[in-house]
């Protein structure tokens, strides 16, 4: 092909100024693409304009992203020759109904500056490819919002899905009131209201959800706000008994550096919160000797107040049942999946413990004797090793559960917390020897911590990690960017279940360590 | 029952002469089918003709008081081989397929209906799935089209156009004893817009008189001596008969300015994106008024040679817009005027791309670069070079923006039972998987990464048969096929090779009650009553009936461990011959399609119902995900705890969840972690019931403030 300047032309009008203009809308299969699209029709040809729609969701495109499109034309009598698909380059409205689609018609081109309106909503709905990394393999939004400013003539960009679940209905009406308060079709807000009244099915709802949008996308009503971090958990009671000993732990925390403070705030009420006052007090003694080898921006605490936070809190049964036998649970639970008090709320947990499981839940010497023992575990798995499905609507269910929780006093005598312990020792006093020669790495090694997580095999795929992680260390240390190595490698870790990134990156360090 | 209802669309196909009929491109077609007199009607469905194959479904009422018959073909080849109602008899007959793999699996009935011929129109609407939204191979119908000597049509993709090519696609078919082919691209399927409807047509003849009347014909039947008869008849009458209608009926249409230098030749379903490129260039209004010459092929073959010389008469250049490859248009026209010895220069391939969709951007690239060459004053100065600021600062976002291929709906029956083939391949290590065409080939992508190959519908068993292993006690190979391609082929072209092969793999037919792909046609084993369908055929019965002694049924296929278990004695049974199991669980889109109204109405009512759905307790995830990566389910996502001690997102379940278990299932079979919980809402519950509940929230509330109260509780 000859190769020149690509051609990128412009659409001209009709012998009595009539214009084409051509609309996309690019969804997820599900987010109702078929009916936006219907209603832009229709408010077209309410308004004395032909349109044409086509879409190129075949019947079996389920999930992935589907493309939709409109031509209108203001009519003459006379009928247009309208084309079947957006083409780059000459797309005057563009709908995105998602964030990274959004980033796709930029992708495309069908965002063309000087030209197109671009109509999206912010918020997220993962791919699978988001969400299968062990790690957080979500996409990273800022790129998508600053190409976004950059490719489009006008940008009208906020959550319209928070603005549809608050107004009861679904996105596809929020979208047609963006699109409508846009102003980049020519037509009144009541012709598309109209086009919503008469299409029958939910219109109070798609009404209220098309004002929200149009406000916003017009400007006269503020745009929903991100939810924030929650940086403060209130502390709701302490018993007289114990009153005492939490206003000495919280001296020691005003006692720490001020840059440390909040994070260890929150954790000090996370290990309380799991154990008891003693275990917040073994916590601060962790942070009080971090920070003893620290010095400002004290990231080294900020880190150790984090991550031993994590350790310390380690997940296990007794965990488990504790969390699912509080009031406050059973409140979110029944937030979540909306209960009105005219209603029953039945709630199976699923339960699944292996042999680790219940032996590290015995008495530390009594477990490790089972552990030893291929008859028991024989025996277990036979017997016992299946799924449990537990209610915890009823007594029963309930009971057993309460009874789990009810062994926290006796935790430290069991042999899970004997081998946590262990190891987070171990971790621990690696990172504060290293702190004495090189505080950013071990930061990053405190920061390590992060791999372990999981139950079962999750668990053990943790620890493995973690250890593989680790035996980096000593090809590391002493080098001016150890602490970088150990950040990357550790997100190697977290790219992907196998490790395949990790060994990579471990090959990589050996490579200039050998 | 079919994914989408069409009754309403149904009342328009009984319009009468003047009146405005809207709709899609594949509804254009139905109506005109009826306008145009057909007798019987049949096909397969796939994208994108499903609805056509939906529409008349739910027109039979209609299409009985016109006597005319309509079936849900078993294949295309099923479909094809109706249309020999209208070799001896006069009787239009129309049949739908997607392109090309329907036609793949007809072209033996259709090779053998075009060598002896039609006596009534015989019509293969294709819905041709090419370019940008296709599932398939990219080929083209037009090989079919030569090879067999069917003529095909190519209509400009708006609704008149379309309706215009039924009548003659009928017509032609009748004047030339060859059936016709008639394309619908992807898009002017769905395209919508209007039309002028006509009055309905009775068929002249209906199938029932045929039969009282039945007639026979040597001559028509394909066995030498007859064959080579054909073959000559083919070239002799029926070619120059069909180019003779062609002309005299101006299927092919002329465009613009015939003293003009220069031409276009366009296939008819190219045409709108041809104009709209010469408008973007300055070279046509939006009405499609413009200088240029343009001959726009509506019958795409046969060519007729007289039209295409005169058209190049006089011009020095003509660029042939033909989409998709081989370029069999431009090698017979090249062909044409070489023989004729013409001097005008044919360009197509070349300055357009020989491969690919002719899309907006390339159109315009390619029309630009011919004018350039051959036209260069054509071109306003403006548009010959860029006008348009360059994207140059705008960051590449092809690192960022995540690919968002088709996956298993919400609630999906398949998901379990590919999550339980990655817990046997976790077990029993990697194992060679053949796939199937349905929407359990969405296993191919992540999280579930199961499948090396798919060969056609109804032959993933079969495309596995050369895998036996010689060792038994080594590993087998594991094949899916859904039920739509069960019965479609895979009963005798899979299960019943396997049987007769004595083929030890393990094969999963993957039963969701419908040809569901497609868009939830009823087929042999739907559960569903259908009352002009002979439904409820199991398919363990009709693998046994094949010989298959290894049977298993699974009716919920849920249940992952079950699911896991079952195919782990599959690939360790002693047992001979091919282990089959049925995994059988309805899909989620239609039985949500069904059981939603009613559940809303029976609460409505004040009836006592149950609705599952299922959550994560965010504080119990752990971030580690491992849960998607046996999911990958919409309504299962990650999301921000918000608290600053926890740096990875958590698992989260959104108000879509239908509550199907699969979260549950997997993480009991997978060991993963306790973080899920079912809830189940009881609405309208019974006195009693409400009663214990009290009771129990009383007692446990009770235990909760005890122990709240002896703790430090944070909030």
């Amino acid at each position: 092909m000859t190769m020149h300047a690509p051609v990128i032309a412009r659409r001209s009008p009709g012998p009595q100024g009539e214009k084409i203009i051509t609309l996309a809308a690019l969804a997820v299969g599900g987010q109702g693409g078929g009916v936006l699209t219907n209603w832009i029709i229709d408010v077209a040809e309410a308004n004395g304009y032909h349109a044409q729609s086509t879409s190129v969701a075949g019947v079996a495109q389920r999930t992935g992203a589907t493309v939709y499109y409109v031509e209108m034309c203001k009519d003459t009598g006379r009928t247009p020759v309208f084309a079947l698909s957006p083409s780059e380059g000459d797309v005057d409205i563009m709908i995105a109904a998602e964030l990274m689609e959004a980033g796709r018609a930029v992708m495309r081109g069908f965002v063309t500056p000087g030209r197109t309106t671009l109509i999206a909503s912010t918020h997220r709905i993962a791919a699978v490819s988001e969400k299968v990394v062990p790690g957080d393999g979500r996409a990273d939004g800022r790129a998508v919002i600053e190409a976004m400013g950059l490719a489009a003539d006008q940008v009208i960009a906020f959550d319209m899905e928070t603005l549809a679940t608050r107004a009861g209905s679904v996105i596809s009406a929020s979208l047609f009131g963006a699109l409508a308060g846009s102003g980049a079709l020519p037509f009144p807000r009541d012709s598309y209201e109209t086009v919503i009244a008469r299409s029958g099915k939910g219109v109070e709802a798609s009404l209220r959800a098309f004002g929200l949008a149009y406000d916003c996308a017009k400007g006269t009503a503020p745009v929903p706000a991100a939810e924030g971090v929650k940086a403060r958990i209130r502390t709701l009671n302490v018993p007289m008994g114990l009153r005492n000993d939490w206003q000495a732990l919280e001296v020691r925390l005003d006692r720490l550096p001020a840059q440390a403070q909040e994070i260890a705030a929150l954790g000090l009420k996370k290990v309380v919160d799991y154990q008891d006052i003693a275990y917040g007090a073994q916590y601060l003694d962790m942070i009080e000797r971090a920070a003893r080898l620290d010095a400002a921006p004290f990231a080294l605490t900020q880190a150790a107040a984090k991550y031993a936070a994590n350790a310390l809190c380690y997940d296990d049964i007794l965990r488990v049942a504790d969390l699912k036998t509080r009031a406050s649970r059973q409140q979110r639970v029944r937030d979540e999946v909306r209960v009105k008090d005219d209603q029953v709320l039945r709630l199976t947990e699923y339960f699944h413990p292996r042999f680790e499981e219940f032996t590290t839940t015995l008495p530390a010497w009594f477990g490790a004797w089972l552990q030893g023992s291929s008859r028991a575990e024989a025996f277990y798995a036979r017997h016992l090793d299946k799924g449990r499905r537990i209610r915890t609507d009823s007594l029963a269910g309930f009971g057993l559960l309460w009874v789990v929780s009810a062994l926290r006093p006796w935790r430290r005598s069991l042999l899970r917390h004997r081998s946590e312990m262990a190891h987070v020792a171990q971790w621990f006093d690696s990172a504060m020897d290293i702190a004495a020669t090189d505080r950013t790495l071990a930061a990053e090694v405190l920061a390590n911590r992060r791999l372990i997580k999981g139950y079962s095999d999750t668990h053990a795929r943790g620890l493995s990690k973690f250890d593989r992680v680790m035996s980096a260390l000593p090809m590391l240390r002493g080098r001016p960017d150890a602490a970088d190595w150990m950040r990357r490698i550790r997100t190697a870790a977290l790219a992907d279940e196998k490790g395949l990134a990790l060994d990579g990156a471990l090959k990589t360090v050996r490579s200039f360590a050998a | 029952m079919a994914e989408r209802s069409f009754k309403k669309e149904v009342e328009q196909l009984r319009m009468g002469a003047g009146g405005t009929f809207r709709g899609e491109g594949i509804l254009a077609v139905t109506k005109a089918l009826l306008e145009n007199g057909v007798g019987y009607v049949g096909g397969y469905q796939g994208s994108p003709i499903s609805h056509l194959m939906d529409v008349f479904s739910d027109a039979q009422d209609l299409l009985a008081e016109y006597g005319v018959h309509f079936e849900n073909s078993a294949s295309e080849a099923t479909a094809a081989a109706m249309l020999a109602a209208s070799v001896n008899y006069p009787i239009r007959g129309a049949v739908a397929f997607k392109s090309t793999v329907g036609t793949n699996v007809a072209s033996d009935a259709l090779a053998n209906l075009a060598s002896g011929g039609v006596t009534g129109g015989a019509l293969v609407i294709l819905g041709e799935d090419y370019g940008e939204g296709s599932s398939i191979m990219q080929e083209r119908s037009h090989a079919f089209a030569m090879k067999s000597q069917m003529w095909l049509l190519d209509p400009r993709p708006n609704l008149p156009s379309i309706v215009a090519a039924v009548g003659h696609g009928f017509r032609l078919s009748e004047a030339s004893n060859t059936p016709v082919m008639m394309q619908m691209r992807i898009k002017s399927c769905h395209v919508h817009g209007h039309f002028t409807a006509g009055d309905n047509q009775r068929p002249p003849m209906a199938v029932s008189e045929a039969l009282q009347n039945p007639k026979r014909d040597l001559s028509r039947i394909v066995l030498p001596p007859a064959v080579f008869l054909h073959e000559n008849e083919k070239v002799d009458r029926r070619w120059p008969n069909a180019v003779n209608y062609v002309l005299e009926n101006d299927v092919n249409e002329f465009f613009g300015n015939p003293a003009s230098k220069i031409g276009l030749i366009v296939q008819g379903g190219t045409y709108n994106g041809v104009i709209r490129a010469l408008n973007r260039l300055g070279l046509s209004d939006i009405y499609g008024e413009t200088d240029i010459h343009i001959l726009c092929l509506n019958a795409v073959y046969p060519l007729c040679d007289s039209q295409i010389l005169d058209f190049c008469d006089g011009k020095d250049a003509v660029l042939l817009v033909e989409e998709g490859q081989p370029n069999f248009i431009e090698q017979a026209i090249g062909h044409m005027l070489y023989q004729n010895g013409r001097t005008t220069v044919l360009a197509g391939k070349g300055v357009l791309p020989m491969a690919g969709e002719y899309t907006g951007k390339r159109l315009v690239e390619g029309i630009a670069a011919f004018l350039r060459e051959h036209a260069p004053g054509l071109l306003p100065p403006a548009t010959a070079k860029t006008n348009e600021p360059a994207h140059s600062d705008i960051s590449d976002l092809s690192t960022v923006v995540p690919a968002r291929p088709p996956g298993f709906c919400t609630g999906c029956p398949e998901r379990p039972i590919f999550a339980a083939t990655k817990l046997v391949q976790q077990q029993l290590g990697e194992h060679h998987i053949a796939s199937d065409i349905g929407c359990h080939l969405f296993s191919i992508m992540p999280p579930f990464d199961i499948g090396s190959t798919t060969m056609g519908y109804g032959l993933g068993p079969a495309s596995a048969s050369a895998l036996q292993n010689r060792d038994k006690d080594g590993k087998r190979s594991i094949s899916f096929v859904g039920d739509g391609g069960f019965w479609h082929n895979g009963l005798t072209s899979s299960i019943g090779n396997a049987s007769f092969n004595k083929h030890d793999g393990l094969i999963v037919i993957v039963d969701n009650h419908y040809a569901a792909a497609t868009g939830g046609q009823d087929i042999l084993s739907s559960r569903a009553t259908n009352k002009s369908r002979k439904t409820n055929n199991p398919i363990a019965k009709a693998v046994e009936g094949m010989g298959v002694k290894w049977v298993r049924q699974i009716d919920r296929t849920y249940d992952v461990t079950k699911m896991r278990d079952t195919m782990i004695e599959a690939l360790t049974s002693k047992e001979e011959g091919p282990k089959v199991i049925v995994a059988s669980s309805e899909c989620m889109l239609n039985r949500q399609r069904r059981e939603k109204p009613a559940l809303a109405k029976a609460t409505k009512e004040g009836r006592r119902t149950v609705r599952p759905r299922f959550g994560v307790d965010e504080d119990i995830c752990t971030g580690d995900h491992a849960c998607m990566r046996l999911s990958g389910c919409p309504s299962l996502s990650v999301k921000d705890t918000g608290d600053p001690l926890r740096d990875d997102p958590v698992a989260a379940i959104d108000q879509s969840c239908v509550g199907c278990g699969n979260c549950g299932e997997v993480a009991d079979a997978a060991v993963l972690c306790p973080s899920f919980y079912q809830a189940e809402i009881v609405s309208n519950p019974t006195a009693s019931e409400k009663r214990r509940a009290s009771r129990t929230a009383r007692i446990i509330g009770w235990l909760q403030g005890r122990r709240d109260a002896r703790r430090l509780t944070f909030a």
